[in-house]
């Protein structure tokens, strides 16, 4: 199953080597991590992506907390949350196409951010599902290049992952 | 009182009661090894390899207690040590090693004896730091013997930049500030409510297992394991690396358990209903096949690493802690309580476990023609009084001595268990000497073990370690040759051991003391023999049984009910 796991590690050198090489270490699968710091400057927030089973899953926020630089960690898949993930994507667009994929962006409410002859540029927010959604409605022939964040996640609600 | 960087170490060191360095200079180190040369209050110990370096801070740890250091330079100097920190993180062993680094403006630029030594031992660390600074590394210091000594404990790597150690360059030292580490705070006290549950699970058993592992001896916990056992009556089996936290010699002991262990204890594993786990953390070797391991049992698991908990195998009831805080609990609950497990079954366990220990699955066939390993390992208990500090390289003769030296007391038995690191003997011995200099200290070996640290036979002359060295010499690889016999059709691919060195003379030549036995009816007496030079380290190159295996044995995909046997006790 996918979790979405958000942590809270110090501010280090390093401290991002040790998540991503916890996860490799140990086989664990990794389908995005997002890197940022936070409004407290000491913190960083990374958000992680992964599947596998509940033991496999349980062991993973077991192993994280067990790295000394990890403060605190939330697996959101297991509360109420909101997921966010932006994508740029170049696409192909001549012709008829043209129209046709500015009505898509309008109905998947992207927005148009580059235009030439040949393609748009076009930035899309939301989560896996409406991003996967999208690129399936444009096809894959028309896809020029495609630029994912990976995902980021926050409780909803008075919950908040914070010290 | 203002200090340079190599000084700044050395009060951090004393500060932290350190007696011992275990070290090897090189240019990243220089500085700090001439802050070492003013100074009497630590000992460095100038090992040969730097191997030798970390298994000996360990052996030091695992009979003391207290962690060990190591100071090793940049580069191969820190690569040479990586199989020693390897060895005590997987075995959980209180380390602090300091290793020294380039000068920080070269860093990245691949200079002369550069390696990412924080890279490296990442995997293999319980944490490490890199220095950032000259103000910090006081600080830093104090963290890492507070991360390798709480919770449950491990190797910590300290990488200092060579200009940090400049002689000259000063900061003021203040040990004083307390560590604080918002993102490390290790469990101690056990939950109540999950201690409570146990006890009642504990105490409702008809066939109860107590299966006990490194964490006690860890956590010095003996003692609690103890009154706890001995409270319920209930059979004990401890783990590879539990051996002497129960004293093996009292009647409730069952043996050691699984690949190797007895087959009252893992009979007992695979017909128990209750299994109270504390400090082991169900490794493969112990386990056997997951899919029948303990199956009809409800699980008790107390450790202080909630990772360990339901790693490997699912667990009923968990409870985080300190193993001794968590007995003491559930011995005061238990002795407060009315409520007694059933008697009648237990007894019928114990005539159960008794019908079991009859099959005295550890006797071998005697011969006096050859010796037996097995006979070297019991006559060295009668030598030593079964109360010598014993430690074992990896192989056959670490599994006869776990099998055939019972160990009364913790932190007697000093193997690397969970890294299988061969060499780890001969250093670790030299390191539990130079901790107990009054004490008998041994190492059992093989030839093939013994040769990958060898050289520390010159370190333990400089030092006057009279360690007794047990060399069980078989001329192979013995448990490689073993496996080789049941698994690939006696296809002894590189297993033996050709062009072996003349060890008495090889050990002479070290300034020590060497003797060959080969006749079974010198074992006794070279032994006593040996044990009268007190104050020389003496080689015994036992020539033993060439093809003798350890049993009983789990093969590969087996589980606690399927034990291979002595083959010639079958017959008999």
């Amino acid at each position: 199953m996918r979790h979405i796991i958000a942590v809270l590690l110090e501010n280090e050198a390093g401290a991002l080597s040790r998540v991503a090489g916890l996860f490799s270490a140990r086989g664990y699968n990794i389908e995005s991590l997002t890197v940022a710091p936070t409004g407290d400057p000491t913190l960083s927030r990374i958000t992680i992506v992964t599947s596998g089973t509940e033991r496999v899953v349980e062991q993973i926020i077991k192993q994280l907390n067990k790295l000394v630089e990890v403060v605190r960690l939330t697996d959101l898949s297991e509360i109420s949350y909101i997921e966010r993930e932006i994508m740029l994507v170049k696409v192909r667009a001549v012709d008829s196409g043209r129209e046709e994929v500015k009505r898509l962006t309008d109905i998947f409410r992207g927005r148009i951010l580059d235009v030439t002859e040949s393609t748009y540029i076009i930035e899309l927010t939301g989560d896996d599902q409406k991003i996967t959604a999208f690129l399936d409605a444009l096809g894959p022939d028309n896809l020029v290049e495609v630029v994912r964040s990976g995902a980021t996640g926050i409780a909803r609600g008075e919950k908040a992952l914070k010290i | 009182m203002e200090l340079s960087g190599g000084q700044v170490l050395i009060e951090a060191l004393k500060e932290e009661d350190v007696e011992f360095i275990f070290g090897y200079p090189g240019g990243a180190v220089l500085h700090i090894y001439d802050a070492l040369y003013e100074q009497n209050s630590i000992k460095h110990i100038l090992v040969r390899h730097e191997q030798g370096a970390t298994h000996a801070a360990d052996g030091y740890a695992r009979a003391t207690g207290k962690p060990g250091v190591v100071l090793v330079t940049s580069g191969p100097g820190a690569t040479n040590a990586v199989t020693g920190i390897a060895t005590a993180f997987m075995d959980s062993i209180p380390m602090v090693v300091i290793s020294g680094q380039v000068q920080s403006r070269f860093i990245g630029s691949d200079a002369f004896q550069e390696v990412d030594c924080i890279g490296i031992t990442r995997p293999c660390v319980k944490h490490n730091f890199l220095v950032e600074s000259l103000e910090t590394f006081a600080e830093t210091m104090k963290k890492a013997f507070h991360v390798a000594t709480t919770g449950r404990p491990g190797p910590v790597v300290v990488d200092i930049p060579k200009d940090f150690t400049t002689p000259g360059v000063t900061v003021p030292f203040d040990y004083s500030k307390p560590v604080e580490m918002r993102s490390y705070t290790p469990a101690v006290d056990g939950h109540p409510g999950q201690i409570r549950k146990a006890v009642d699970l504990i105490l409702s058993a008809k066939r109860p297992m107590i299966y006990s592992g490194g964490g006690v001896v860890l956590g010095d916990a003996s003692e609690q394991l103890t009154k706890f056992s001995r409270l319920l009556n209930y059979p004990v089996t401890n783990t590879l690396m539990g051996l002497g936290a129960f004293p093996s010699t009292d009647p409730q002991f069952v043996g050691m358990l699984g690949m190797h262990g007895t087959y009252e204890a893992n009979m007992g594993m695979h017909d128990c209903d209750v299994l109270i786990a504390i400090g082991a953390r169900f490794d493969d070797r112990v386990t056997g096949e997951l899919e029948s391991f303990c199956p009809h049992a409800k699980i008790v698991h107390v450790d202080i690493d909630p990772a360990s908990i339901s790693k490997n195998v699912k667990v009923d009831v968990p409870i985080v802690g300190n193993v001794g805080q968590v007995l003491g609990e559930m011995v005061k609950i238990i002795e407060a309580t009315d409520k007694r497990a059933d008697s009648e079954a237990i007894d019928e366990w114990w005539a159960q476990m008794r019908a079991w220990q009859s099959k005295d699955c550890l006797a071998y066939e005697l011969s006096d023609k050859v010796i037996k390993p097995q006979a070297v390992i019991e006559a060295l208990w009668r030598a030593t009084n079964g109360d010598a500090y014993v430690t074992s390289d990896v192989g056959q003769h670490q599994m006869w001595a776990a099998q055939y030296y019972p160990f009364d007391k913790p932190r007697r038995w000093i193997n690397s268990g969970g890294l299988g690191t061969m060499g780890f003997g001969l250093p670790a011995a030299m390191g539990v000497q130079l901790a107990f200099p009054d004490e008998t200290v041994v190492c059992v070996t093989g030839e093939a073990s013994v040769q990958m640290c060898i050289q520390e036979l010159s370190t333990c002359l400089q030092y006057g370690t009279p360690i007794k060295i047990i060399c069980l010499n078989n001329r192979y690889m013995g448990m490689v040759r073993q496996w080789q016999e049941f698994s690939y059709e006696k296809r002894y691919s590189h297993s033996y051991m050709d062009a072996l060195p003349d060890f008495v003379k090889l050990t002479e030549s070290y300034g020590h003391v060497g003797m060959n036995i080969d006749k079974p009816s010198d074992v006794d007496s070279s032994l006593k023999e040996a044990f009268e030079m007190k104050d020389r380290l003496v080689f015994l190159n036992f020539v033993t049984d060439q093809t003798e295996n350890v049993y009983p044995m789990i093969e590969a995909g087996k589980g606690h009910h399927e034990m291979r046997m002595n083959p010639s006790r079958e017959l008999a």
